[in-house]
Order: structure tokens, then sequence, then C-alpha cells
């Protein structure tokens, strides 16, 4: 009972319903126009050939009296077919015709009628319906023109039935037709609901069946197949985060902790105390920039932070960007070049690009000199440009350093993920990852490649098209310093 | 000065009374929203601290409350949400800066002492001066001891900030904030490197310093001789 309530509850049977009931409407509707056009044409000419027939007997009576019409009527009743003639006198005695008896209302009746006639049949007497025109005659004579519309008559039965048994038929079908179709679906829907089932249950890893036939569930499941897959990946990360918030957050709380209980127990002077706290508050505040790192690529992973996007000049921020990190490149003997020339207006938040482009930069600064001594023949320099095309903005920071390793590349854009060569440099691990969270906000990627020698770091944004023709302020290039 | 702290957790406050009283104010608590509303109506502050999660009335309502009732104490949010949404939103309630927990005392002090003087006439200056330096921000020409001194637009942007707070702590976060409009954390120290290339511009060949790195906090531009 359950099963077929839910059959009864589906789109699809009621579809098919609703369409079945039109369907049905349009039918009888056309059926019953046929039959009505049908029926009264045929009367009509039925009507036509008995007056023209009335006049032609009308022109011979008035030609030669009431014996020649007897005559021609008695000559015409003989011929075989579906026309019935009486002549009769007064009294209703039979003069001439094929028509026997003659019921009262028709006999004082006066032009077409329908009637009941019966006539001699092979198992005795039959009954049969026609149509007449009843014509009086001087002297209370009566001349009766008719045909047998009996077979007219059993034909409109026939379309009658036939439009009722069609309309039947039609109905039978089309809810069977409902029934197997909206089974079929739900048989798949309920496939469907029982996958989702065991992913809700916990086993992520569970995808929705796919037919193969391409139409639109098949189409929906591989959506939210993709979708799925996407989950996957976020508890994943998820996971990821919280056995590297277990490394790399716990390991600097214990080792602060140590200190300060090590100060503790042994008693020391105040400089020593002193240098211990300053250490404390050092460490402290390099976990604080941890988390917060952390929990912005929390954050812009989940979506969030998107509310302060606006009309933007990605040059322009370069040229701004590269301007703060100048003086370090110098002080560090590198040579930091930004190259932007026409304005690349995407629609951004300045705050997280420019945290980006910080991290690019600061990473070629960091890691993208030639290091341990190793001279590769480049004299140290990291550059910096932006160009737009078909629609992508490019930043491209890109150092002559010793590069990463293919196999690594993907690996490094992880979080907390140092390569053992940088471990000598300070930093978290986070950059990159929060440069990959800022531009998957964004609808860009992130790519690493071979500078050739060195590191390449490609940040593609898709520009938006509309944030430019809806008249957004473009502003000018930052001043170069 | 005069400063209303109203936060709820009772140690953070005790920690702000204290530390503020070392530094020369007078700190005054209130432990919830509707309390430090009451406070703020009744006496006059220079300044107000307010957490952004206060029982009983939260602390960006108690900010639009003051402000709809005409008190325009200048203002400080204190909150645990540090994204730049967040403080996009502590602005638009009325509050005049907003510090993310946790903070260093240094940086609130140095944030709380620049917001008490933003009402002051340095704010309409066009010319600012400290010892035989000076900044003129009309044409944009900085001399010192009448010597002219060539700056790049983002040097004289940063020697304005400090001059604008001369004597005043200026924290390396609020020159990032206010010179370059980064609310982020470029990692490396990267204002300690304008700063010496200001300071080798403008210091360099004069006896007395004039611009002064104050030790965990920031920096500060004051006339030594005095």
């Amino acid at each position: 009972m359950t099963a077929l309530t839910k059959l009864f509850r589906t789109t699809t049977f009621r579809l098919s319903l609703t369409y079945l009931a039109l369907f049905s409407v349009a039918a009888a509707v056309a059926i019953f126009f046929i039959y009505w056009n049908t029926t009264v044409l045929l009367s009509r000419q039925i009507n036509q050939t008995i007056d023209a027939e009335l006049t032609g007997l009308a022109e011979q009576y008035r030609a030669g009296g009431l014996g020649q019409l007897v005559r021609i009527v008695a000559e015409r009743s003989d011929t075989p077919g579906n026309s019935l003639y009486l002549v009769a006198d007064k009294d209703g005695k039979q003069l001439a015709g094929n028509l026997s008896a003659v019921s009262p209302q028709l006999w004082d009746s006066v032009g077409p009628v329908e009637f009941v006639y019966s006539r001699p049949a092979s198992g005795g007497v039959e009954r049969r319906l026609a149509f007449a025109n009843v014509f009086r005659l001087p002297g209370g004579y009566r001349l009766i023109v008719g045909r047998d519309i009996e077979d007219r008559r059993e034909l409109s039965q026939l379309i009658l039935t036939t439009m009722l048994w069609g309309l039947g038929a039609m109905a039978l079908v089309g809810i069977g037709g409902g029934y197997w179709v909206s089974r079929k679906l739900l048989t798949r829907i309920d496939g469907l609901a029982a996958t989702t089932r065991t992913i809700m249950a916990g086993d992520l890893a569970g995808r929705l069946p796919v037919s193969g036939s391409g139409d639109e569930l098949d189409r929906l499941s591989q959506s939210v197949n993709l979708m799925l897959a996407r989950i996957e990946q976020l508890m994943a990360g998820l996971r990821e985060v919280s056995d590297n918030i277990a490394h790399d957050l716990k390991t600097p709380l214990n080792r602060l902790r140590n200190r300060v209980e090590e100060a503790l127990r042994e008693p020391q002077d105040e400089t020593a105390y002193r240098d211990v706290l300053e250490r404390t508050i050092e460490e402290a505040d390099g976990l604080i920039k941890t988390f917060n790192a952390l929990l912005s690529i929390a954050r812009l992973e989940a979506g969030a932070g998107g509310e302060n996007r606006d009309t933007l000049d990605m040059a322009a921020l370069v040229h701004d960007v590269a301007e703060l990190y100048e003086p370090v490149a110098e002080e560090r003997g590198i040579a930091l070049t930004a190259h932007a020339a026409d304005p690349i207006i995407i629609h951004g938040d300045r705050q997280l690009l420019g945290q980006a482009l910080a991290n690019l930069i600061d990473n070629a600064l960091k890691y993208g000199a030639p290091s341990g001594g190793v001279d590769n023949g480049w004299a140290p320099e990291v550059d910096v440009r932006a160009d737009a095309r078909d629609g992508v903005a490019r930043i491209v920071v890109s150092d002559r350093g010793p590069g990463v390793p293919g196999p690594e590349r993907d690996r490094v854009l992880g979080r907390f993920v140092r390569l053992e060569a940088s471990r000598s440099e300070p930093g978290s691990g986070l950059g990159l990852s929060l440069v990959v969270a800022v531009a998957r906000l964004h609808g860009g990627r992130l790519r690493l490649e071979d500078n050739e020698p060195g590191l390449r770091v490609v940040l593609s944004l898709p520009m938006e098209g509309d944030a430019l023709i809806n008249g957004a302020v473009v502003e000018p290039p930052a001043e170069k310093s | 000065m005069r400063v209303l702290v109203i936060e709820d957790d009772q140690e953070t406050a005790a920690f702000l009374k204290r530390a503020l009283k070392e530094a020369g104010h007078v700190a005054e608590y209130a432990a919830d929203g509707q309390a430090g509303l009451d406070l703020a109506r009744t006496n006059a502050y220079d300044i107000l601290i307010v957490d952004r999660m206060l029982p009983k009335v939260d602390g960006l309502s108690v900010i639009k409350t003051l402000r709809s009732e005409e008190i325009q104490t200048p203002t400080l949010i204190l909150s645990a949400l540090g994204e730049v949404d967040d403080r996009v939103k502590g602005l638009r309630a009325g509050g005049d800066d907003y510090l993310t927990k946790p903070y260093a005392f240094s940086e609130l002090l140095a944030r709380i002492e620049v917001l008490a003087r933003r009402s002051s006439p340095e704010e309409g200056l066009t010319r600012f001066v400290v010892g035989d330096l000076v900044l003129d921000r009309l044409s944009h020409k900085v001399t010192h001891a009448g010597e002219a001194i060539i700056l790049q637009p983002r040097e004289f942007r940063l020697l304005e900030c400090l001059m604008k707070h001369a004597g005043q702590v200026v924290t390396r976060t609020m020159l990032l904030e206010n010179v370059w409009d980064y609310h982020f954390d470029p990692q490396t120290n990267v204002i300690d490197v304008h700063i010496s290339r200001l300071r080798s511009k403008i210091d360099k060949s004069f006896d007395d310093p004039l611009l002064h790195t104050v030790r965990g906090a920031g920096y500060t531009i004051r006339d030594s001789a005095h």
C-alpha cells in the first residue's frame, strides 16, 4: 500500500494523469464534433432528397391527378432501396406504396417527422427508424415520402460506442504507461536515495549510480558525484588540518611550556627570567600568526570572506605590493622588478589578493636566492609581472633560485609543507596554501612551473567582463617608486 | 586620559586596568554591555575600549546606541573575529579602530593614544614640525634644518603618518594600515626596512636623531632636544 501511495505521489505519475485527462478531453471534443457533423450532414442530405422527390411527385399529381401519382408511387415502391412511400385516402386506406401501417401521429403531422415503422424481415417483423415528410393532398389524401434511417442510427451508435471504448482504452494505456514509467523512475530514485543514505551514514567514498544513458538523472547523479568528491576532499583536508595542528601547533606550545617550566625550576637572576619571558612572547606571537593563517585558510576554503569584493586594478596592486617589498629585496641583494603596463581590472578582494601577492613575493625573496653557495650562473632576481589574456589575469612571480623539483610542486601547495632545503628560513609553511585558497575563492588557480633555473609561480584569476562594462571606476596605475 | 574598558573577562579587564594605569591613564571598567552603556552615558571619557562579544548588550550595539545619542567618544573595538569583513562591520557600527585578540598591549596603547588625539587640531594642519624637520602637506616638500630632502611618495606618506602623531608611538601594523591600506601580515618585517630607508634620508647627516624605534612596540618621531 505504501509503495503504491509512493508511486501515486511521484511527479511522473501525476504528470501522466494530467496529460491523460487533457488528451481525453481533447479526444472527446474531437470525436463528438465528428459525430455531430456526420449526423447533421446526413440528415440534411436525406431531407433534401425527400424534398426533391416530393416536388417531383407533386408535379406528377398536378399533371396527371391522383391516378398518375398512385401509379408512379407504386412503381417506385417496387424498386429496392431505402425509400418509403405511401399514398392513402382520407380514411387512411393505402392506395399505393411500401409503407403499410401508419401511426395516428404520423397521419396527423405535416412536414418532416421521424418515426418507427415495421418491416417484414427474415425472422418476422422488425421495427426500424425512418424519416418522412407528410404532404396533404386535396380531398384528405396523404402523400408520405420517407427514408429508412435505421442504418444511419446504427452508424451513429457505432461511432458513439467506438468513442467510449477508445477513451476507455486510452485511459487504460495512459494510466498503465504512467504507472510503468513512474515505477521505472522510482526504482532509480530509490537506488539514489539508498546510496545517499549510506553516504550520510559516513561512507564518504560512496557515489551515486550512473546508468550510462546520459539522461537527466545521470546528469544529476554526475553533478552530485562531483559535489561528493569535493566534500570528500574537504573532509580529507579537515582531517589533514587537525593532524597538522596537532603537530605544528603542539610542538611550539610544548617548547614554550618546557622553557617556562625550566625557568621556574631553577632559581635564576632577573635577566635570565626576562630572557625567558621575551622568548615566550616571541613564541606566542609565532603561534598566534600560525593560528591566524590557519583560520584564514579555513575560512577562505569554506567560501567565506568574499564580501568585500570590489573592482580593482591588478596591475596597480602588483606595483603596490612589489614596492612594499622593494627595500627588503634591495637589502638582500636581490633585484626585484615589476612589470604590468595596462590596467587589469578584476572583481576581487584587495586585502586577500594583496596578501596572496605579498606571500608570493615574500616566498620568492626568501627561497629564490641561489642557496647554499651554489652559483647557478644567475644573479639573484625576482620578477613580478601581470598581464591579461582571453579574460584571464595572470600574475607571474619568478625567481632564479633552486626552484621546486617537479614531483614536489603539487605537494608544497598543501598546508605546513616545507621543503627540507627551506627549513632554515622562518616560516609556517602556510603561505602558498593561503594563496591557493585566495585563488580558489576568486575562481582562479595557482600553478608552479620551472623557470629554468628557478621557480615560476603563476596565479590565474578570471576577469569579469561585466565589471568593466558596468562603468566601474578604473583606478590609475599606482605611482612607481 | 580617562579610559572606559567594557570587557566581560575579569582577568583581561584587570590586566588592561593595571597596564593602562602604568602608562599613566585612568581606567574604569564595566563587565557587560548595559553597565558599559550606562557609564559611557553619564561620565565623560577620552576613549572607550569595547569588547565585541558582551553579555546583555553586545559591543557593536553599545557603540551604535552611543552614536545615535550623539556621544562621539573615540572607540576601539576588541574582537576575536579578525577577518576584514568583521573589521568593516565594526567600523560601520561606529567604531574608530579595530584590534584583534590576541593583541600586544603596546599595540593597544599606541592605538588608543592616537585615537584620543584624533579630534585634536593636528588633523587639519597643513604643516607638521618636529624639531627642525618640517613637512608641508600642500607642496609635498620636506626640509630638515632648511635642507630639502627628496622623498618618494610612499616615504612622504610614511613620514607624514609619523609626524601627525609626533611624540606618540606608531606601531608597524598602524603604519601598514594607514600608509599602505593593508590589513594583513606581510610576514617579513617590511616596515622596518622602509623605516630604515626613511631614517637614512632624514636623520643621516644630523647628530640628534628624530626617528626612534620603541622596542617591542613601533616607532615614534620626536624632538629629542626637548
